[in-house]
């Protein structure tokens, strides 16, 4: 018989973590900063409405786009809180997730052959839906020195007569890293010189701890090159909705609504339904949840530092991006040994790609008290080489 | 206020038995400015007092709570305030709110059982110059309290992975 695995789907590697994942599954009393989802529940009216709806019958497909007064308030909302025109006619493009959103935009630009640069390090599905695409993905690497931030001069040594496009992810999974208007406009001068498209990953941006989120597409005349992406996963513990969004110049749109009607036809309507009444209604339970990431983020990385794994403070998202250079041990190793003699799971950084080869992901979205017991059982395992 | 103030209100509000130097590491501030800022909070009387969330119903004490609602005949100069004042310096009585609506005065009363709860209302609430009317109901039960769930609820299931 034939080999029927297509070459790209053979080209694509597994997942790095699949082994730990296997691992942490068949241990007991883990304590899993493994995991990049809220550990809150979905704000109680976001659930009711979406409840209510499936009783009333609104079970069917939507317009491709999405539900209109959906589109229509989430555009009034980018407008108010990032200062991000989009029409809710033809500029907004409700998606399932996030992780949909992104592979038809790539689709949506990327001709066999084209480069796309990519900040790393970064969330798992960009390069292998660049190279699902037929393109050629290329890491731009984000250094601790930079504060994970991405250097304008390490962007500009990637670029070849071949890249088309720029993926960007701040605040930053897994780093924690923000790019405020400053950082921004000094990448989007290249962007603009060198005529490349942005790809802007902004699902983390409510969870921003220092100042207020500068959306990339508001800086300079990036809007018009820019193809936004957001959802409701993260601010809103929703992670199992799968409700995104794409904004992006009429244009743009347009060509990636063709691909989203022929793969996913639309995002689904309860998901829909509970993402307008979490516009709508859920500003407090986001705001307080964002409260308590931070209280978490503060104890936790004081303990990482105080524990002898040097932590820069993270200004978004829920990650802390702990070295372990001082300790000997490789990210991989260090983070297996953690997981069996400590039970605490948490991801090596060269999961993510270059630049994490020295770090440990660890979600703070656990409780404070487990995170306490973690950091105990991290210092045990330190104090144990 | 000053917003440093708020966070720790926030966070003392949901567990007011954290140290100071636990407060510190999570605020940012050292634990003599978290002493210092509480202590503050205390002397002007925003914090009034520390204490507990109890499920007594589970610690089966047998205690009946009710709540009263009174409507009052307002005095000149004093509208509710005086009568509210003198209700309030009843031990049985939890908690007094003036309110909008049917009637003026809400009370929660916590008494040992049904007996005690209905002659501390018709001995000393309801013969009170000044009340008109009064209704009691009992409470049959409590589900939540302050914002604090009193049932036990299911933890959501999230494996140990995921991107």
């Amino acid at each position: 018989m034939r080999n029927f695995v297509s070459q790209r789907a053979q080209e694509i590697p597994p997942s790095g973590i699949r082994k730990f994942f296997d691992l942490a599954l068949t241990m007991e009393d883990v304590i899993s900063l493994g995991v990049g989802e809220p550990d809150f529940r979905t704000p109680w009216n976001i659930c009711e409405s979406s409840i209510y709806s499936i009783e009333q019958g609104v079970t069917s497909y939507t317009p491709n786009k999405g539900l209109p007064v959906l589109r229509e308030t989430l555009s009034t909302y980018l407008q108010k809180h990032y200062n991000l025109p989009y029409n809710s006619d033809n500029e907004i493009i409700i998606t399932s997730g996030v992780s949909e959103a992104l592979d038809i935009a790539i689709r949506a630009i990327v001709n066999p052959g084209d480069e796309v640069l990519i900040a790393q390090p970064s969330y798992v599905s960009y390069a292998p839906c660049v190279t699902l695409a037929g393109g050629i993905p290329v890491p731009v690497q984000c250094t601790e020195s930079d504060r994970f931030k991405l250097n304008p001069d390490a962007l500009q040594e990637k670029i070849t007569g071949k890249t088309k496009a720029l993926i960007i992810n701040f605040p930053n999974n897994p780093t924690g890293a923000v790019m405020n208007r400053k950082d921004l406009a000094a990448i989007a001068d290249i962007i603009i010189d060198k005529d490349l498209l942005l790809i802007t990953d902004e699902v983390y941006a409510e969870l921003s701890y220092e100042g207020s989120h500068v959306a990339a597409a508001t800086v300079s005349d990036l809007w018009q090159r820019t193809i936004t992406l957001n959802g409701f996963s993260k601010a809103y513990a929703m992670t199992g909705w799968r409700v995104g969004y794409l904004c992006a110049p009429k244009e743009l749109c347009e060509a990636v609504l063709k691909i989203h009607q022929y793969v996913m036809l639309c995002a689904p309507v309860m998901g829909q339904v509970g993402a307008l009444e979490a516009i709508r209604s859920a500003e407090e339970d986001k705001n307080n949840m964002v409260q308590e990431y931070r209280l978490r983020r503060n104890m936790f990385v004081a303990g990482l530092n105080r524990i002898g794994l040097p932590t820069h403070v993270p200004e978004g998202a829920f990650y802390a991006f702990p070295s372990v250079k001082g300790t000997g041990l490789s990210d991989t190793v260090f983070a297996e040994r953690l997981l069996k003699e400590q039970r605490v799971a948490v991801v090596p950084g060269s999961v993510f790609g270059v630049g994490g080869e020295n770090n440990l992901r660890c979600a703070y979205a656990v409780s404070r008290k487990q995170l306490t017991e973690a950091l105990g059982r991290m210092e045990s395992f330190l104090n144990s080489l | 206020m000053h917003e440093k103030d708020l966070e720790l209100l926030r966070i003392l509000e949901d567990n007011s038995r954290l140290s100071a130097q636990e407060i510190a590491t999570m605020t940012n501030l050292t634990p003599t400015e978290v002493e210092e800022r509480v202590h503050a909070l205390e002397a002007t009387g925003v914090i009034r007092k520390y204490t507990t969330v109890i499920n007594w119903e589970l610690a089966g004490n047998g205690e009946v709570s009710s709540i009263i609602e009174l409507k009052v005949s307002p005095e000149r100069d004093f509208g509710y305030d005086r009568i509210a004042e003198r209700l309030s310096r009843f031990r049985q009585v939890k908690t007094l709110r003036l309110m909008t609506g049917t009637y003026d005065l809400q009370l929660l009363v916590t008494g040992k059982n049904m007996q005690e709860v209905s002659r501390f209302v018709s001995e000393h609430v309801a013969p009170m110059d000044r009340i008109r009317e009064t209704a009691t109901h009992i409470i049959m039960k409590s589900y939540k309290e302050n914002g604090n769930v009193l049932f036990e609820q299911q933890e959501a299931e999230r494996l140990p992975y995921s991107f």
